[in-house]
């Protein structure tokens, strides 16, 4: 028996019940198009949210933590080695916030190929002075150029150019938040008081929206030299350096490894934002959940047709089995069938998630909170399409399988003799 | 080899146990020569049919020995009676069995499938000399619901010979005809006996069918009688 014979027969049977059959096939079809259009869409919000913190969270961010020393001074004296040292109450040392050697670290983080780039930041806590209210501020100093490169700085600036904050001295991009509450322009001169006690005043030179309000309404951003000016410090003060890796999966790695390097705090992305890995896949499990769900509907649907189709067919059977054709030429007669429903619809599914991939993808989707978007996100990832069309296969197989072994049970003489 | 054996029972048993037991089949044995064209009647319910269904193997649910082709056949495997069907066995129905799905020549030629011995081109023109010889040639690329009903039987026999069987064998193979067409199909049927010495076991009422052939078996609730 030759599978082109199988084939020949497959689809004989059919074309005869072709509307049944195209009904078994559009919902395949559906059910593959809705799962891949749900699963692109999910994934397309996932990232879309996740890249709000993630793209401007760096992978790996080398600090000085404040902390207390492990070696306190009894712990030096040889007398009281045997002895355990019950301190309470401990307090950290006026240790400096700054990063030592601070240049050399750069260097040498560039010089590392699994970097994709370096930016160094220095923070100070200042307050916005408003009248008699003074808000609390958070003012970041950075490096406009790295910053820009590695965390999309330009896209969360809205307004003015945000190149400008390293041309022009004592400049302030502000975020949304306190913009609004200063009821500041473009132009203006803010007062800022120092944690030191010191003012300044800082023209603003643009405004900055991240998607996250609570950081909108404290958050300013300034170039270095202005925060090290605002903290009276040198040039080479330098609090953070944000690194961002090649490779994100790395991170945890590479920060253990800087933190021997260097002797210094390195904190990677997975440990400062867990939540978010947490909460994707969740999101991406459920979706995955319907769109199964969807795929089992549509096996169903197919279960019925090729019961049906069986009980009609009963005389064809008889008669394939009388001339010689065994249970398994007919078990595979109709899981050809099935495959050929299956394969058929999930292809034009493909196809049709395709294009409800890209009708979502062009509905307008206008969110203060979410800049550089204009309609709703969509992931094109080949994963959906295959693993839509393997799982849409392999459930009209089963689908196919039982009522093909009813088929091949079919006794014809029980068929022959009813005639 | 004139009169090699082409199949032989041997004291077949078969009854049916739902809802009491009756014996529909009590030691028949019998055999059936290379050439023959036997016939075998009797009275509705005497067995004839099941009798037929046993020993065209589709029926593997009785006791007793079937040989076909001097070989035993009685315990093989669904599969390998599927095999023995398909090579040795052809079939002729009171209703024709053609599938609806296929043209004339495609139905002739679907037992030639499982076959799979000969090319599909061979297969082809071997079915299509089968149905010139039949005289129904012009009917090879109709669709086989569209044909009538004399029609419809000399392709089921069309069918039955594609794979050039040792014995044909067919179930009231005229009862649904008229007598001009139960006329053509017995002419065929002399014709395959006499110039193709194929064996042939027909099951019939018909009486003066059953007159013409070479030897009849009369049964009688579930024996043979003579």
């Amino acid at each position: 028996m030759k599978n082109k014979h199988i084939f020949l027969i497959a689809r004989a049977l059919l074309m005869a019940r072709f509307k049944q059959t195209l009904v078994a096939a559009v919902g395949v079809t559906f059910s593959v198009a809705f799962f891949i259009a749900l699963l692109g869409f999910m994934e397309g919000l996932n990232k879309l949210l996740d890249g709000l913190v993630l793209n401007r969270t760096p992978h790996i961010r080398l600090y000085n933590d404040i902390q207390q020393s492990s070696m306190q001074p009894i712990d030096l004296d040889t007398a009281y080695n045997d002895y355990h040292n019950f301190i309470s109450s401990i307090k950290p040392t006026n240790s400096r916030k700054e990063i030592y050697n601070v240049e050399h670290i750069i260097k040498k983080l560039n010089t590392d190929n699994r970097v994709y780039g370096v930016a160094p930041k220095v923070t100070a806590q200042a307050f916005y002075n408003l009248g008699n209210i003074e808000l609390n501020g958070l003012i970041n100093g950075v490096d406009v150029v790295q910053e820009s490169k590695l965390f999309n700085f330009k896209e969360y600036v809205f307004e003015g150019n945000y190149m400008d904050l390293q041309n022009r001295s004592n400049s302030i991009i502000l975020g949304q938040g306190v913009a609004d509450k200063m009821l500041a322009k473009k132009g203006d001169l803010i007062q800022v008081t120092t944690i030191n006690g010191e003012q300044f005043s800082l023209k603003v030179i643009g405004f900055f929206r991240s998607g996250i309000a609570e950081l909108d309404k404290v958050q300013s951003y300034v170039s270095l030299a202005t925060c090290q000016k605002l903290l009276g410090k040198p040039n080479n003060y330098i609090s953070d350096i944000q690194i961002k890796l090649n490779e994100m999966g790395q991170a945890p790695v590479i920060a253990r490894e800087y933190e021997q390097l260097f002797r210094i705090n390195a904190e990677d992305i997975q440990t400062a934002n867990a939540q978010f890995e947490t909460g994707s896949s969740a999101r991406t499990i459920i979706s995955f959940a319907v769109g199964i769900v969807l795929l089992i509907v549509a096996g169903f649907g197919i279960y019925n047709i090729l019961n049906m189709m069986i009980y009609e067919k009963m005389d064809t059977i008889a008669i394939l089995k009388a001339t010689g054709f065994s249970g398994a030429d007919v078990k595979k007669i109709f899981v050809t069938i099935s495959l050929g429903i299956g394969f058929g619809g999930a292809l034009a599914g493909a196809l049709l998630g395709l294009f409800f991939s890209v009708l979502i993808d062009s509905i307008p989707f206008n969110s203060t909170s979410v800049p550089g978007v204009d309609t709703y996100p969509v992931d094109y990832g080949i994963q959906y399409y295959s693993i839509a069309v393997v799982f849409a296969v392999a459930t009209t197989y089963f689908a196919g399988w039982f009522p093909a072994r009813k088929a091949s049970s079919v006794d014809p003489v029980e068929i022959i003799r009813g005639k | 080899m004139e009169n090699k054996i082409a199949l032989e029972a041997k004291s077949i048993f078969k009854s049916f146990c739902d809802p009491v037991k009756i014996d529909v089949l009590t030691d028949l044995s019998f055999s059936i020569n290379r050439g023959d064209f036997v016939s075998i009647t009797g009275k509705s319910g005497c067995g004839k049919s099941t009798l037929l269904y046993i020993i065209s193997t589709m029926d593997s649910d009785y006791t007793g020995e079937l040989l076909i082709d001097c070989e035993l056949v009685s315990g093989k495997s669904e599969k390998e009676l599927a095999f023995i069907r398909n090579e040795k066995i052809g079939f002729v129905f009171q209703f024709h069995y053609l599938l609806n799905e296929f043209s004339v020549l495609r139905n002739v030629m679907l037992p030639g499938f499982k076959y799979n011995r000969l090319l599909e081109e061979e297969l082809e023109h071997r079915a299509f000399e089968l149905l010139k010889k039949l005289g129904i040639e012009k009917l090879a690329n109709k669709m086989a619901y569209k044909i009538s009903g004399g029609e419809k039987q000399r392709v089921a026999i069309a069918r039955a010979m594609i794979n050039d069987p040792l014995i044909l064998m067919c179930d009231e193979p005229t009862g649904n005809l008229d007598s001009k067409n139960t006329e053509i199909v017995f002419d065929i049927f002399n014709e395959l006996v006499d110039s193709f010495n194929k064996t042939l076991l027909v099951v019939t009422h018909d009486q003066s069918f059953a007159e013409k052939t070479h030897r009849i078996i009369v049964m009688e609730d579930g024996r043979i009688l003579n």
